[in-house]
């Protein structure tokens, strides 16, 4: 056969034959994927419930509390004018904002007393800047009494347009709206945002004539525009606006200026100190590392990044403390669990349930009741000193200090995670077979040989597995510490606690816990390195 | 056996208890002879794996004493008895290479570096595993580790070893060959080694003697053909290889051959073993390879029984048949390539030589 | 110093007229509530003083309405929950009883329901006007009081070392020499500061300023350092009475009420040391944000509960002097004991000649950045 067609056949033949088929011509590999995916699907169906139930119930909320110890949105989102005047203002000029930022921030404070948001605010920066959260809800309580009336006048005199809804509604279908009056357009939707809040969207606020605030930032707009804008404005399409701006030529500078910087003064000096203002120009972008600066005992200055004053550091030597004592409990769990998980492991079964049972039995009362009777047993008046006392191996004066420490801490601790260290040997320890003691001694190994050259090793697996149980309920416990820590004896997690439910600084608390949740997953990561997490056995 | 380094161990009147109420052991008396390889054979239950802890050290005596090379040795701890131990699941150290499993002995035993390694190799040599050593235990294969296991008992040259079920965990064309092996490495080494097993073929196959035991006594101690040969009790030729009972009485008795009328009145001649007299109930044992089917008038016992099933074994043919009320009486007929004409149903003549018949004692 | 002025004339009245006649509220007098819930849920701190509201409060208006009223206890994190609630929009409280210092936290956040007094709250019998009853004790828009209290030291009777001595000043606490043995202190600065500067010299009334300034608080925190070794810390309010009666302290801070319960209920041999006693505020808060059922029947409930004699009635159970002025001269005796509740009140004139009053205001600005500080100087 010649024709080309056949020819063509022939010459991609060998290349087909390349391709192994399934019986009905499909590709095999393909054929195969199909097979397999089909398997995935039923296998991701039967995880799914569990999947989803994990995500919403632990993934999602802590992700959300995570995020909350970057997140920064109040500040602009409370006082949007104020935070874009505050961008022509330098921190480090020692000298308070003006007018154009005093009467941005009365605006914007203006709505946010309406919708209650000042004050928490206030609360909110109150972290970085003591005094100031009083500032807020002073200032919130007087704004609806500060007074512009004298722009407002001058204005309604130029042309009494600018004191009539038609003459707003032609500004704002202008083309001159928003670009032209920026902080204008920004007070007017503050004015929506009032007028919806006030009168519970029965008022239209389109129809409306803007309350004074705004009438300051077209002032600062006006000012602000050079003369050709104000001529082309004044030339505008629309007659009305053409009128309005018409009657402001020439006397923009006329106008009087706004007084809300005085008047705000007046509500309290504290207004007029630089701090107040450089904590919220601050604390203005939507995202922040304040928090965790906070939680590594440092702070960001209008000079950058210190660490804060030696009285003020707490949270560093709180996570060392944390870790230390972390540590300490581990080790005496395993020092107490070992010898009893050896006998727990050796002993005749019924004789070694009873006793895994005495093993449970923490797991059966409330963990209150069982850290309150360390409090009665270790206390100076307690037990265990009243039995030393009558032994008479410590003097009645001077009775041990055992509780409100770290030793009570440590103490009661290790006795709560001791069953976490004991199961997982426990389970361990069953599986080695008597055999290799004896095997070892029949090789001429002693006891002591045997044991730490044969036994103990084997046991690694299962100390391993105890001691990350234990370390990491250890690192996040804040109960016990609470009740028997003292002030020598808290954890990280008891000033996460103090945070998340009393000082409602949930930011910090976020820090704080991303942080301690980085040192444990650093801390596996470096327990893989030298141990090897597939050396850790729960039975 | 090349040359005889092994241990003499002897065992006097040992008994022991685990309850202060049942013994497991009843006095024990066995001498085992420097090189020998004893077998202690038995169900499980009869006391054979206790006897190997008590001489391992690790289950004292509640009575009596046992000694290695004349010493006595109750009072003394297992590591201080230098006995090689081989055990059923191995217990290879896990956390070890299987070097340093060999090694360990040889270190306890503060032996230097260099000859450590010496021995070692030369230990893993000896099973044919010369380039494991890096591996883990858990990266061989079952019948490796036991070579392994067996390596370990002898690094250390002990003289006496004991093994406690070594084969247990290996299937059947493993074991035999192990069971090969370790028979050569005894001949080569010439140690004591004392093996614990409950595989009567492992005990025939392997031993210099096999020590039977059964509810906490030796119920004979012999050479393996002598055991299969020569039982001296129905137990005995019961549990050492295939044996046909049959059940009667004892109608006269001269010399070691006696007279027996079994339940059906068949007459027998047969080995006086273990009869207590004219009159006596006795049971004849009969090992099924020695009945010849058609048999020779020269036989002293010819008797007729019913086919009642035939198999075809390849090698031989397995014939059950009902005679002299036992149902179960086995034939092997070895395969001649003749084309016997063996039907179900079909009454048979057999008979086998007296000498071949032993009457033992009664079975319940 | 308005608050305190307000509270020694409550007092006063208290002494001048003792006990009186109690009146019952009949149902007829109770207005009948439109678009109710037919149940509540209030939180409360648990205890003795939940079980006064109970008998005082719940209880009658039950009675009278026969509307179920769940109580939880859950008071001392009523702020972070009320906060969760808001963010899961799933309000399941509809009143919550805290401190005051809570109830302006709360006001701030926007969690707590902004009130008007005087319409929505009982005018006194004499119709005075809740506001002006209540007067300057309302310390937040927020915040309806019920009780005053005060956070006082308490101490052993029977203490050998001090040589027959009983402490009757508050810088006996810092004097360990003529007082020897452990004390019990709250572990927060607030109060604890305040006593410190006091015992240091400083004016009552120059306290807050001083403590505003960074000298001022190592000044505090230096005085606290010289009784530092000797102080065990509580946190709950049930600690130092426990720690008193096991003689693991000689002398602590705790709230009045739980002392009166040591002292009278249980007889231990501890007494009251009044001096320096900083009063605080106990109240209800409404949360934002309730439905209009619900919204109604708290405001219905709350009517009832924060009236005159409701307030004074809750005294005969526990002491802790009610927030109303016309409530005092209604306080009677203890509903158990028999025993003349107005001696046990911290307002009483005999225990409130030297008080101090906490500043809710400067508090609230300072309390994050101090408590750092003081948290700092605790685990140094």
């Amino acid at each position: 056969m010649s024709d080309p067609a056949t020819a063509a056949v022939t010459a991609t033949t060998p290349a087909r034959e390349e391709v192994l088929t399934t019986h009905d011509g499909q590709p095999l590999k393909k054929s195969l994927a199909r097979a397999l995916r089909r398997e995935k699907m039923r296998a991701l169906m039967l995880v799914a419930p569990l999947l989803i139930f994990i995500l919403i119930t632990f993934i999602f909320p802590i992700g959300d509390m995570l995020f909350r110890s970057v997140e920064n949105n109040i500040v602009g989102d409370t006082l949007p004018g104020t935070v874009r005047a505050l961008q022509n203002w330098d921190s480090l000029s020692g000298e308070a904002p003006g007018e154009t930022v005093f009467a941005a921030f009365a605006d914007d404070m203006m709505v946010a007393q309406e919708e209650k948001t000042h004050t928490r605010l206030g609360s909110r920066l109150n972290y970085d800047q003591p005094g100031i959260s009083s500032l807020f809800r002073k200032s919130g309580r007087r704004i609806a009494k500060m007074d512009n009336e004298a722009q407002v006048e001058a204005f309604k005199a130029a042309n009494p347009l600018w004191g009539e809804a038609a003459g707003w509604q032609a500004l704002r279908n202008s083309d001159a709206w928003p670009d032209a009056l920026p902080a204008t357009a920004i007070s007017w939707a503050n004015f929506s945002r009032f007028v919806e809040s006030d009168k519970r969207g029965k008022v239209d606020p389109a129809n409306e004539v803007p309350y004074s605030f705004t009438f300051a930032a077209l002032d600062e707009d006006l000012k602000a525009m050079p003369p050709e804008t104000l001529q082309s404005l004044a030339s505008s399409s629309n007659a009305d606006v053409a009128a309005m701006f018409g009657s402001l030529q020439g006397k923009v500078a006329d106008i009087p200026p706004s007084t809300y910087k005085e008047q705000f003064l007046q509500v309290d000096m504290d207004w007029g100190l630089v701090e107040n203002w450089a904590t919220i120009k601050r604390l203005s972008p939507e995202f922040t590392d304040g928090y965790f600066l906070a939680a590594v005992d440092a702070e960001r200055r209008a000079d950058g990044v210190h660490m804060k004053p030696e009285n003020e550091r707490l949270y560093i030597m709180l996570f060392w403390r944390t870790i230390l004592m972390s540590v300490m409990i581990t080790v005496s769990c395993i020092l107490l669990g070992y010898p009893i998980a050896y006998l727990l492991a050796n002993l005749p079964v019924r004789t070694s349930n009873m006793l895994m049972i005495l093993v449970l039995l923490p797991f059966w009362t409330s963990l209150l009741v069982r850290t309150s009777a360390w409090k009665v047993l270790l206390q100076q008046q307690g037990v265990i000193n009243d039995v030393l006392v009558w032994i008479g191996l410590i003097d009645d004066t001077n009775r041990l200090v055992m509780i409100n420490n770290m030793t009570g801490t440590i103490i009661a601790m290790t006795h709560i995670l001791l069953p976490f260290m004991i199961l997982p040997l426990f389970s361990v320890m069953k599986t080695i077979s008597p055999s290799y003691v004896r095997a070892a001694k029949s090789m001429g190994a002693t006891d002591w040989t045997t044991f730490w050259r044969i036994y103990f090793p084997n046991t690694v697996p299962g100390i391993g597995a105890g001691s990350i149980l234990v370390f990491i309920l250890a690192i996040g416990y804040y109960i016990t510490p609470e009740l028997v820590g003292g002030t020598s004896g808290v954890f990280i997690s008891n000033r996460i606690a103090y945070h998340i439910s009393s000082s409602l600084n949930w930011g910090l608390a976020a820090a704080l816990g991303s942080i301690l949740l980085i040192l444990v997953l650093g801390l596996y990561w470096l327990y893989d390195r030298i141990v090897g997490i597939d050396n850790v056995k729960l039975g | 056996m090349s040359e005889t380094r092994g241990a003499a161990v002897r065992f006097e009147k040992v008994q022991k208890s685990y309850d202060g109420e049942n013994l497991v052991v009843k006095d024990l008396n066995l001498d085992i002879a420097p090189g020998e390889f004893l077998t202690m054979l038995g169900p499980s239950g009869s006391g054979k794996t206790t006897c190997l802890m008590m001489l391992a050290g690790f289950e004292p005596a509640t009575h009596g004493e046992i000694y290695l090379n004349d010493r006595p040795i109750n009072n003394v701890p297992p590591y201080k008895r230098g006995i090689g131990m081989v055990f059923q699941n191995y217990a290879l150290f896990p956390h070890m290479t299987v070097a340093e499993n060999l090694a360990f002995p040889l270190q306890i035993r503060k032996m230097s570096k260099s000859d450590q390694e010496a021995k070692v190799k030369r230990a893993l040599e000896m099973v044919e595993l010369g380039a494991f050593g890096n591996r883990r235990p858990a990266q061989l294969s079952g019948g490796q580790q036991q070579r392994v296991a067996v390596a370990r008992a002898l690094v250390f040259d002990p003289e006496l070893v004991l093994m406690d079920e070594p084969l247990g965990a290996l299937d059947k064309q493993l074991r035999e060959q192990m069971q090969y092996e370790i028979k050569h490495i005894h001949e080569n080494l010439g140690v004591s080694v004392v093996y614990v097993t409950h595989d009567q073929t492992e005990a025939l196959t392997m031993s210099d003697r096999v020590a039977v035991f059964e509810d906490g006594r030796i119920q004979q101690l012999s050479a393996p053909d002598v055991l299969y040969e020569s039982p001296q009790n129905s137990f005995v030729a019961q549990f050492i290889g295939e044996n046909n009972k049959l059940s009667g009485k004892v109608t006269k008795l001269k010399g070691n051959v006696c007279e027996v009328e079994l339940d059906d009145g068949t007459m027998l001649k047969a080995d006086a073993v273990n009869v207590e007299g004219v009159g006596s109930r006795t049971t004849i044992s009969l090992r099924p390879e020695r009945v010849e089917m058609y048999p020779d008038k020269k036989l002293e016992n010819q008797i007729e029984g019913t086919i009642r099933e035939v198999l075809y074994l390849g090698d031989h043919l397995r014939v059950v048949m009902s005679v002299a009320g036992n149902p179960e009486f086995i034939v092997k007929v070895r395969n001649r390539g003749e084309r016997w004409q063996l039907a179900e149903g079909q009454k048979q003549k057999i008979g086998w030589a007296a000498s071949d018949c032993k009457a033992l004692d009664p079975v319940a | 110093m308005k608050i305190k002025n307000m509270l020694m004339s409550t007092a006063a009245a208290m002494v001048a007229l003792g006990a009186t006649a109690v009146t019952v509220q009949s149902a007829d007098e109770l207005p009948a509530c439109d678009n109710c819930a037919n149940s509540m849920t209030l939180v409360s701190w648990g205890g003795a003083y939940q079980n006064s509201q109970v008998k005082a409060y719940a209880e009658p208006y039950k009675a009278l309405t026969g509307v179920d009223i769940v109580w939880e206890e859950a008071s001392n994190e009523a702020v972070a929950k009320l906060r969760a609630m808001k963010e899961a929009n799933n309000l399941t409280w509809d009143l919550v009883d805290v401190v005051a210092s809570d109830a302006i936290r709360l006001c701030d956040e926007g969690l707590a329901r902004e009130m008007d007094a005087d319409t929505e709250l009982a005018a006194a019998p004499d119709g005075t006007p809740a506001s002006e009853d209540f007067g300057d004790l309302m310390v937040s828009d927020c915040f309806i009081p019920q009780i005053v209290y005060s956070t006082t030291f308490g101490y052993r009777t029977d203490v050998e070392a001090w040589n027959g001595k009983t402490p009757t000043n508050i810088c006996d606490v810092f004097d360990t020499e003529t007082f020897p043995g452990k004390r019990s202190l709250e572990k927060r600065p607030i109060n604890n500061m305040e006593w410190a500067l006091i015992c240091d010299g400083v004016a009552k009334e120059d306290v807050y300023d001083v403590l505003s300034t960074p000298e001022g608080v190592d000044k505090a925190l230096a005085k606290l350092d010289t009784i530092k070794d000797d102080v065990v810390w509580w946190s709950a309010g049930a600690e130092t009475p426990q720690l008193l009666a096991d003689g693991e302290v000689v002398i602590g801070s705790t709230y009045n009420g739980r002392l009166f319960s040591v002292i009278e209920e249980q007889k231990q041999p501890v007494a009251m040391l009044w001096d320096a006693q900083v009063f605080d505020l106990d109240g209800w808060i409404v949360p934002t944000g309730l439905p209009e059922d619900r919204l109604n029947r708290v405001l219905h409930f709350l009517k009832f509960a924060t009236d005159t004699q409701r307030l004074a009635d809750q005294a005969k159970y526990i002491s802790y002097g009610p927030a109303r002025k016309s409530s005092a001269p209604l306080v009677g005796k203890h509903a158990d004991l028999g025993i003349e509740m107005a001696p046990h009140m911290p307002t009483d004139p005999a225990n409130a000649k030297n008080t101090f009053l906490y500043n809710y205001e400067w508090w609230a600005d300072n309390r994050d950045d101090l408590d750092a500080k003081f948290q700092a100087w605790l685990a140094k």
